[in-house]
C-alpha cells in the first residue's frame, strides 16, 4: 500500500458501497433476478399439496419442511449464476487488481444478492404457511428461522459457484457440492420450527443458527476470494 | 523443523518418501489387520446382549473413526497446500478423497449390517448415521470436482478450498451423538479412564483400528506416488526414472 495516498483508508469502505449499490442497480434494471426465484419457491411448494395429499392435517405436518427444502432449491437457483456473469465480463479480475481486499468486495456482492434475491422469499413465506395450513404461532419462528438461516445458505452456496464458475456445466455439480453442506442447516432450522410448534423454548436452535451464520459470515468470503482467484489464475 | 520439512515440497523427494514408506505400510497393515481380524472374528468372547453379531464392530468402529480422519487429513492437506503454495499438498487431497470414500461407504454398510438385527431396520435416519452419509457426499463432490477440471492444477487447488470448506461437517459428526441424543450407541472406547468394552473384546478392535489406519496410509501413499509421476511425466527426473527401470527390466531379460 502507497502511504502518500490520503484516501487509502476510506477505500475500502466506498468500495463495498460502490459494489452494493451496482448490484442492487442491476437488478433494478433486470427483476427477473429477484421473480424467478420467487415464483420458483411459490411453484414448488405447489407442487406438494398436489404430489402427497392436500388434507389440512398432512399439510400442517409437512409444511414447514416444505417450505424450506422450497427456499432451499431456490437459492440453489439464485446462487447457480451468482458469479457468472461477472466472470464471464471480467469483472472479477478487475476486483483482483484492485488494491481493496477480494474477500471485502465479495462480502458486498452476498449482502447484495441476499437484499435482492433472498429478501423475497422471507417476505413471501408467512403466505406460503397459509397456503400450508401451518398454525399461526408458528409462522414467526419460520420467518425468524428463514431470516437467519438463508444467508448461510446464500454464502455456503457462493462457495460452490465461485469454485465451479468456470466450468460450463456447473449446475448439477454445484448441487452436488453445496447441498450436503445444506443438510445441518436445513436440520436446526426445521427443528426450531418443530419447537415452536410445541410451544417449547427453541433458544438452543437459534443460537446453534446464529453461530452458523456468524462462522459462515466470516469464512465464506474469504473461501470465495480464494476459489475466485484460483479459477482466474 | 523448517528445513527438515521443506525438501518435501519437491516432487521428486516426495516421490521417493512415498516409494519408501509404501512397503512398511503394507506389511504392518497386512500383520495388523489379519492378526485383529482373526483375534476378533474368532476368539474373542460374544456379547451378553448382541451375541456374536456384535463382531461387525471390528470392521465398523475402525473404518467410522478413519473415514473422519481420513477427511480431516485431507483438509489439513488442502489447507497447507493453499496457504504455502506446496503442490503435493494439493495432489495428497485427491490421492486420500477415493480411500476415504470407500471407508465412508463400508462404514455405511457394516452399520446397516448391523444395524439390521440391532434396531430391526436397515437404515434409521439418525443424527449419526445421517452425518455419514453427508460425509460420503462430501467426498463424492471433492471427486466430482477435480475430475470436471481440464487444468489438474486448478483442479487441484479447487478440491482443496472444498475439502477445507467441508471440514466444518467432521465435527458436527462428532458432537451430533450428544446433540441429538438418538438411536446409535455412545461411543465405547473414547473414555479411556474407564472404557464401557471388556479388554478381551478392546485388544482386537486397536488391532484393526491400527490396521485401516495403516492400509489408508498405504493405499495414499501409492496414489500420490502415482499422482506426482503423472503430473511430472515429463520431468528429467521421471525420465531418467523411467530409463533406470528399463534398463533393469532388460537386463534381467538378458540374464535369463
Amino acid at each position: 500500500m502507497n502511504s502518500n495516498l490520503p484516501q487509502a483508508q476510506l477505500s475500502y469502505w466506498i468500495a463495498f458501497k460502490a459494489i452494493f449499490v451496482r448490484e442492487l442497480k442491476l437488478a433494478w434494471q433486470k427483476p427477473s433476478q429477484i421473480i424467478q426465484p420467487m415464483v420458483f419457491f411459490l411453484i414448488v411448494v405447489t407442487l406438494f399439496p398436489l404430489g402427497i395429499s392436500p388434507a389440512p392435517k398432512t399439510l400442517q405436518m409437512i409444511g414447514p419442511g416444505v417450505i424450506w427444502i422450497a427456499a432451499l432449491l431456490a437459492i440453489m437457483l439464485v446462487v447457480d449464476r451468482l458469479f457468472r456473469q461477472d466472470f464471464q465480463e471480467g469483472t472479477i479480475e478487475a476486483w483482483l487488481l484492485s488494491t481493496v481486499p477480494m474477500s471485502l468486495l465479495v462480502a458486498a456482492k452476498l449482502l447484495a444478492a441476499w437484499f435482492i434475491s433472498c429478501s423475497v422469499l422471507l417476505l413471501i413465506s408467512p403466505v406460503l404457511a397459509l397456503l400450508m395450513n401451518v398454525e399461526s404461532q408458528v409462522i414467526p419462528a419460520l420467518m425468524l428461522s428463514l431470516l437467519i438461516g438463508t444467508p448461510i445458505l446464500l454464502f455456503v452456496g457462493a462457495i460452490g459457484n465461485a469454485l465451479t464458475v468456470s466450468l460450463n456445466q456447473g449446475g448439477v455439480l454445484l448441487s452436488l457440492l453445496v447441498l450436503p453442506l445444506y443438510i445441518p442447516v436445513l436440520i436446526f432450522a426445521t427443528s426450531l420450527i418443530e419447537a415452536a410448534s410445541f410451544n417449547m423454548d427453541y433458544s438452543g436452535q437459534l443460537a446453534i443458527l446464529v453461530s452458523m451464520l456468524l462462522v459462515s459470515c466470516f469464512f465464506a468470503p474469504v473461501a470465495i476470494a480464494a476459489a475466485l482467484k484460483n479459477t482466474v489464475n | 523443523m523448517w528445513k527438515w520439512l521443506h525438501p518435501y515440497a519437491k516432487a521428486e523427494t516426495a516421490y521417493n518418501l512415498c516409494y519408501r514408506l509404501l512397503p512398511y505400510f503394507s506389511w504392518l497393515a497386512a500383520i495388523t489387520l489379519i492378526a485383529g481380524s482373526i483375534w476378533g472374528l474368532l476368539y474373542a468372547p460374544a456379547d451378553y446382549q448382541q451375541g456374536d453379531s456384535f463382531r461387525i464392530i471390528y470392521f465398523h468402529v475402525p473404518t467410522a473413526i478413519w473415514s473422519m480422519g481420513a477427511y480431516t487429513s485431507m483438509a489439513i492437506c488442502g489447507m497447507v497446500g493453499i496457504v504455502w503454495q506446496i503442490k503435493n499438498a494439493e495432489l495428497a487431497v485427491y490421492a486420500i478423497a477415493p480411500v476415504g470414500a470407500a471407508f465412508t461407504f463400508l462404514a455405511l454398510v457394516t452399520g446397516a449390517v448391523w444395524g439390521k438385527p440391532m434396531w430391526g431396520a436397515w437404515w434409521v435416519w439418525d443424527a449419526r448415521l445421517t452425518s455419514e452419509l453427508i460425509l460420503l457426499f462430501l467426498y463424492l463432490g471433492v471427486i466430482a470436482l477435480y475430475n470436471s477440471f481440464e487444468d489438474k492444477r486448478t483442479a487441484a487447488r479447487a478440491a482443496s478450498i472444498l475439502a477445507i470448506v467441508g471440514v466444518v461437517n467432521v465435527p458436527i459428526i462428532h458432537y451430533s451423538v450428544e446433540w441429538w441424543n438418538t438411536l446409535h450407541q455412545g461411543a465405547s472406547i473414547t473414555k479411556f479412564d474407564k472404557p464401557s468394552i471388556s479388554p478381551d473384546m478392546l485388544w482386537p478392535l486397536l488391532l484393526n483400528i491400527a490396521g485401516f489406519l495403516f492400509i489408508l496410509a498405504a493405499i495414499t501413499c501409492l496414489r500420490l506416488a502415482n499422482q506426482i509421476l503423472i503430473n511430472d511425466a515429463r520431468r528429467p527426473w521421471v525420465k531418467a526414472l523411467v530409463e533406470q527401470s528399463s534398463t533393469e527390466a532388460t537386463s534381467l531379460v538378458k540374464g535369463k
